[in-house]
């Protein structure tokens, strides 16, 4: 048995000599003027990276933003920053989670929660491949599973998920969308309540679950729904992902842990030489779902949905949860044994390899998918846990790569048989064969790197041309801007024998995973605006005749309009200290790239950004008398400064009259007649 | 008037048909900042657009100007003008069945007379919109007017303005046309009479 020690000291002597080399380059960089980092870059780097004004990119690539719970799209080749997507956090920028139609959002058996930990962006599809119609993310912090349009670029779906902590190994979805699965990276006591129990953590062993949810994606509409869990051992689950071809109904997860440590997993989830790649037949589970297999358990989770209509989201609390024991459900999950804490799993464009990534490990095993099959036709396992065969390591092991380099953490494929693995110790990207796992290629990148992306990369037809690879530390390869840096990505050119790196560009907070798609699937379907008549806010006005300000008791209901270049009404008054005034604005423009933005003095959530044939909500309750102004935030127009009106807020219980207005009685204001 | 040359008239009023299906002229509006553009459809009995709400987007531009608002409803010529075409395609109708031939030529010449005063209607239309200006507009610059060309393009401010007849205009011409052969075909015919006679 080889002790962590014992392979340090094997470790030790390759991580001096890369260092070495390091250290070499960078003095010779002193000589010249250049510096280092032009050695690596491809001469022609700047045209193959170079989009023309007016032009666009081939590829739409989504970035997760990790600990900002955001999604940040950008252009491939130019690396040009396109569009943040708020998923899981509020962003001041167009009121999401602060207007009170996206508010309902961010609502969890937790509360509100307006942040977490998004990491991994899985596009959907049809037939294996990436079908442009929606965007996966998982919320690691808070377990939620979101839904982004890519007719909008919007999030329209959050599904907490129950009996889950650390919703890492998530959301992988199926082939053709029929399920996204999400796995736990804690497990935890359940208290078979869909909640946690009030443990010891001396009881970790014995108490401790894990869970695997598989969510059911409506085939038109996308909404998702939790259809069942499998209760699994209490590892931590890292990482997932899905087959292919003939692997077509696996999917499988990294674990860690499986020591079972409570205390120190530095050490304690160390100690195992091998943990287990966990594989699990999606099609045979929903069958024993379907089948009565699952037993129910209460639950308590939020599924909040966004109406594309009315623009308003919805909380719905879910009460019940179904879930299968794989003790129970024979032929449904096998584990294989993996090298010690294994990350990233990845499987090749033919679905016969499981590359498993062993960050600890010197070597890279990769696992057969037939021999897998014939492993369990022959019953060649090695014991069981729970319930669960574990297969003989040799039984099911393809091969290895060799010294592939140190710390590897994910690997994607080019689709003409080449896999591509990032390297987090030895800072490189190493291009090996899936024929001979021969080792063929490898560039350095300026830090340390984490996932890395081929476009198509999990699919069956990679588009093999360029891989984007993801810092995990930020490093200075921009200007320096303080202590807190911008995280980044580098573009290498894969489609010749050798990489060449095309382009450093900064990231919004922490790149975890990225995918990519040819951008002919997506931008024919891009909504430019909305269309007015098919608005269905119940607080929208579509004619400035019909605005009105009305009093409930404490609350006052505005119902405005915005149109380049006014708010109607822009003159209220008869409100009073103390009041909850709610504005509702509905953009009355129906022109692309005419949104109006909405703020009032000394509100307390954010302003508010409403498309063009959109209504949205902001709560305002003044706490001084005086005469607040309020304006367009989103310069619209040369009449945009223009844009602007007061709210006059009287003492508590005082006589004002509720009373507004638009313009003085005489001419009609041109565009008022125009807009209908 | 031979049989052929009957055909050819009632083909002569059945093209003005085409005014009903397909838009009479078309004013385009281009701005580096409109890169699709922006795109006005004059129709026989409405105005429309490339899309539902360009006449909107058409007068948003308009009001800073002070260009008063283009409404389907401010035009008395698109109630009056379908009947006027279902009057030439009726009496085109007429006049096949009759087989007078010199009433050929007075329908085309009354035609061309109608088509010669629509298109001055229209001109003193796109000058009545570009002058007639509010004097509170929020921009306003000396000597400045907005006619858009009648035909042709023509600069407005950073807009470039493109107008042409469209493809309801060709029913017009073609009628012309048709109603030409028509009277064409029947004069050969009584020349060959002549002969055989």
């Amino acid at each position: 048995m080889e002790t962590l020690i014992s392979k340090f000291k094997k470790v030790a002597p390759k991580a001096a000599l890369l260092m070495a080399v390091a250290a070499g380059a960078a003095l010779q960089g002193c000589n010249k003027s250049g510096g280092e980092s032009d050695k690596a870059v491809d001469s022609d780097a700047a045209s193959a990276v170079y989009v023309a004004p007016g032009e666009h990119d081939e590829l739409y690539s989504f970035l997760s933003g990790g600990f900002n719970g955001q999604v940040s799209v950008y252009g491939i080749p130019s690396g040009r920053l396109l569009k943040i997507i708020p998923v899981f956090s509020q962003f001041p920028e167009n009121g999401y989670g602060y207007n009170e139609e996206t508010k309902p959002m961010l609502q969890t058996s937790h509360g509100f929660v307006p942040w977490d930990d998004l990491h991994h962006p899985k596009l959907s599809r049809t037939d294996g491949m990436a079908d442009g119609r929606w965007l996966f993310v998982n919320g690691n912090n808070t377990p939620r599973v979101a839904r982004v349009d890519l007719k909008t670029f919007e999030t329209v779906e959050i599904m907490e998920i129950p009996n889950s902590a650390g919703n890492h190994c998530s959301p992988y979805p199926t082939n053709n969308n029929e399920y996204v699965i999400a796995g736990t990276r804690f497990s935890v006591p359940l208290d078979m309540k869909g909640g946690t129990a009030d443990v010891s953590m001396e009881e970790y062993k014995d108490k401790f679950r894990g869970s695997i949810s598989f969510i059911k994606v409506d085939k038109e509409d996308g909404d998702m729904e939790l259809d069942f869990q499998v209760l699994v051992p209490g590892f931590d689950y890292d990482l997932a992902n899905g087959g292919k071809g003939p692997s077509n109904d696996w999917v499988f997860f990294t674990t860690y842990n499986t020591e079972k440590s409570g205390t120190l997993k530095e050490l304690g989830a160390s100690q195992n030489d091998r943990d287990y790649l966990a594989a699990i037949n999606w099609k045979v589970a929903a069958k024993y779902a379907a089948e009565g297999k699952a037993h129910e358990m209460p639950a308590n989770y939020y599924h909040n949905k966004l109406d594309h209509g009315s623009f308003q989201a919805k909380s719905e609390v879910k009460k019940t949860v179904r879930y299968l024991l794989p003790e129970e459900c024979p032929g449904m999950m096998y584990l294989i044994p993996a090298p010690k804490s294994p990350h990233g799993i990845d499987v090749d464009p033919s679905g016969e390899y499981m590359v498993v990534n062993g960050k600890l490990a010197s070597s890279l095993p990769v696992f057969s998918f037939s021999k897998m099959q014939k492993a369990i036709e022959n019953k060649d396992f090695d014991g069981e846990v729970n319930g669960i065969p574990v297969f003989k390591y040799e039984s099911v092991l393809q091969g290895e790569v060799k010294e592939p380099g140190l710390g590897p953490l994910h690997t994607e494929f080019d689709g003409k048989g080449n896999a591509y693995s990032t390297m987090f110790v030895s800072s490189e990207v190493v291009k090996w064969s899936l024929k001979d796992l021969q080792v063929k290629d490898r560039i350095p990148v300026y830090y340390s790197p984490g996932h890395l992306m081929i476009p198509g990369g999990d699919t069956e037809k990679p588009y093999g041309k360029y891989l984007v690879v993801m810092n995990k530390i930020t490093k200075d390869r921009f200007l320096p801007t303080g202590p807190e840096l911008m995280h980044s990505a580098q573009l290498i050119d894969i489609s010749g024998e050798k990489m060449k790196m095309l382009l450093d560009f900064p990231t919004v907070a922490e790149p975890h995973y990225a995918q990519a798609i040819q951008a002919d699937l997506v931008a024919p379907n891009s909504v430019k605006f909305h269309k007015l008549d098919e608005n269905t806010h119940p607080n929208a006005v579509k004619n400035e005749k019909d605005v009105s300000v009305t009093r409930n008791g404490k609350t006052v209901t505005v119902k405005m309009t915005a149109i380049r270049s006014h708010l109607t009404p822009d003159n209220i008054e008869g409100i009073q200290v103390g009041d909850t005034v709610l504005f509702h604005v509905t953009n009355l423009e129906q022109d692309w790239d005419v949104p109006h933005g909405f703020a009032v003095m000394g509100a307390n959530n954010a302003e508010t950004l409403i498309m063009p044939g959109a209504t949205q909500t902001l709560r305002w309750v003044p706490k001084q008398e005086g005469v607040y102004p309020f304006y367009c935030t989103d310069f619209c127009s040369a009449l945009h400064q223009e844009m602007q009106g007061y709210v006059r807020v009287s003492p508590k219980g005082s006589n004002v009259p509720i009373k507004f207005r638009m313009g003085e009685k005489k001419p009609v204001p041109p565009a008022t007649a125009s807009v209908n | 008037m031979k049989a052929l040359s009957r055909v050819l008239m009632i083909i002569a009023a059945l093209s003005l048909g085409l005014l009903f299906l397909f838009p009479m002229w078309k004013i385009y509006l281009e701005a580096p900042q409109y890169p699709e553009g922006l795109e006005m459809h004059i129709w026989v009995n409405k105005i429309s657009g490339s899309s539902e709400s360009v006449l909107q987007n058409f007068n948003i531009l308009n009001h800073y100007i002070g260009m008063e608002p283009i409404h389907a409803e401010s035009f008395a010529e698109l109630k009056i003008m379908p009947y006027i075409v279902v009057f030439f395609m009726i009496t085109g109708v007429v006049v096949a069945l009759l087989g007078i031939r010199k009433l050929i030529v007075y329908w085309a010449a009354l035609l061309m007379l109608g088509g010669a005063v629509g298109i001055l209607d229209f001109y003193l239309w796109l000058v009545k919109f570009g002058t007639n200006l509010d004097p509170t507009a929020p921009i306003k610059i000396p000597g400045m007017t907005y006619i858009p060309p009648l035909l042709g393009h023509k600069e407005l401010l950073n807009f470039d303005a493109l107008s042409l007849p469209s493809t309801g205009s060709i029913g017009i011409l073609l009628a012309i046309v048709f109603a030409g052969i028509a009277f064409y075909v029947s004069r050969e015919k009584k020349i060959r009479e002549k002969i055989t006679a």
